[in-house]
């Protein structure tokens, strides 16, 4: 296997690209996907200050190494979710990967800043703890985010996630998401600009970039995950694309240019009325905001069932 | 060879040399999923493993175990 572009030995091959990379090429292959898909997108401009939700996984470590050489004014977020030995060891990797390139970095802790975590805080407000830790990341993400003044917020999400998202939206037709569904949010309503600048590199290319960078990311996986559908949609378009390589960037890229605009309309009567949260300021569409509900469900006091007593079993009418 | 698996952690012995595409082959591990490293060094699909490398390849779908 050689280079394709200066013919040295190669270290990886890239079937969508029908070629094979050294080191040196394929680390700049990466950061030439995530400048293009920047402009291509309009997602930052050059003196942005960029807040990236960093999790101490491969693909948001990798994001803040490739901003930060491109050039751009990036911070990190991080959110202790308390979900045991994975939330402790994550922040390890972040504090370290942090400290190591001077990395401003915005922690917040789920259990001592709200009195919950994922695991208990899920079960008692009767959610899926996938669902209340989406819910918990996007509002702490917006909030820090418009607390600190940011330009605009950069997740690490690649064509992997965003290829599995829009496998589930379109086998079920949520046109509504389908609409919604785009590499960048503008800012609305007090909600920050979002981006996602790896939209054009697979997970095997930021775990591969990751490796010859020597970021040391954290592969062992939130335990809370195993099982979930969006692994099982990654793992069928894997399938697809072993043989049939370049599948999922056609499948995405092609939605976005060719299919996108047609339920841009399903997405748009949904809008709701924004406000302020009565309890936290944040815009929302109801009384109180999602996330505040979440924390008074989850860190309300549980009630004791009691066993039914003689009595109150022959009180029957 | 020795081979390191994680999500779960496994191990299992090969006792033949073989080349990095056939081994995720043998396997039956999706090339798009996996990567290989020997020595903390990423390794071509071309390159052959000898009887007695020990290699961990390590799965780069995030959101869970495959
Ligand atoms: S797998 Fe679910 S619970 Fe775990 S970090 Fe991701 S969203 Fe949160
Ligand atoms: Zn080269
Ligand atoms: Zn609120």
């Amino acid at each position: 296997m050689k280079c394709r572009v200066c013919r040295g030995p190669a270290v990886i091959d890239v079937r969508r690209h029908n070629a094979n990379f050294c080191a040196e090429h394929f680390v700049k292959l990466c950061r030439d996907q995530v400048a293009k898909a920047i402009s291509e997108f309009n997602m930052l401009q050059p003196d942005d200050r960029v807040l990236i939700a960093v999790s101490g996984g491969k693909d948001s470590l990798a994001l803040c190494d490739i901003l930060d050489h491109l050039g751009y004014r990036v911070e990190g977020f991080y959110i202790s979710l308390g979900i045991g030995e994975y939330s402790k060891e994550s922040r390890g990797y972040v504090e370290r990967f942090a400290s190591q390139r001077d990395l401003p970095l915005i922690i917040d802790d789920l259990p001592i800043d709200y009195g919950f975590d994922i695991p208990h805080g899920s079960r008692a407000a009767k959610r899926a703890p996938c669902s209340a830790c989406g819910l918990s990341k996007r509002h702490l993400f917006d909030e820090a985010a418009r607390k600190g003044g940011y330009d605009v917020v950069a997740t690490g999400h690649n064509l992997d996630d965003e290829a599995a998202v829009l496998m589930g939206n379109t086998l079920h037709w949520h046109t509504e998401y389908l609409g919604r569904q785009a590499p960048v949010l503008p800012a609305h309503d007090g909600f920050p600009k979002k981006v996602k600048p790896l939209v054009r590199l697979t997970e095997r290319d930021t775990a591969a970039y990751c490796l010859l960078r020597n970021i040391d990311y954290m592969v062992e996986e939130c335990p809370m995950a195993a099982g979930n559908r969006h692994l099982f949609y990654k793992s069928a378009l894997n399938d697809i694309e072993v043989s049939s390589p370049g599948a999922k960037h056609s499948f995405y890229f092609g939605f976005l240019q060719r299919a996108a605009q047609h339920f841009a309309d399903a997405a748009g009567q949904e809008m709701p009325a924004i406000r302020a949260c009565s309890q936290c300021g944040a815009p929302c569409s109801s009384e109180t905001c999602a996330f505040c509900r979440l924390v008074d469900r989850a860190t309300a006091p549980v009630p004791i069932r009691m066993k039914p007593s003689r009595s109150s079993t022959k009180v029957k009418t | 060879m020795i081979v390191k698996m994680r999500n779960p952690n496994r191990e299992v012995e090969i006792d033949r040399s073989m080349a990095v595409g056939d081994l995720l082959t043998t396997l039956d591990l999706n090339r798009e999923a996996h990567l290989v490293i020997v020595d903390g060094q990423l390794v071509p699909r071309d390159m052959v493993l000898s009887r007695d490398s020990v290699v961990e390849i390590r799965p780069v779908i995030s959101g869970g175990s495959l």
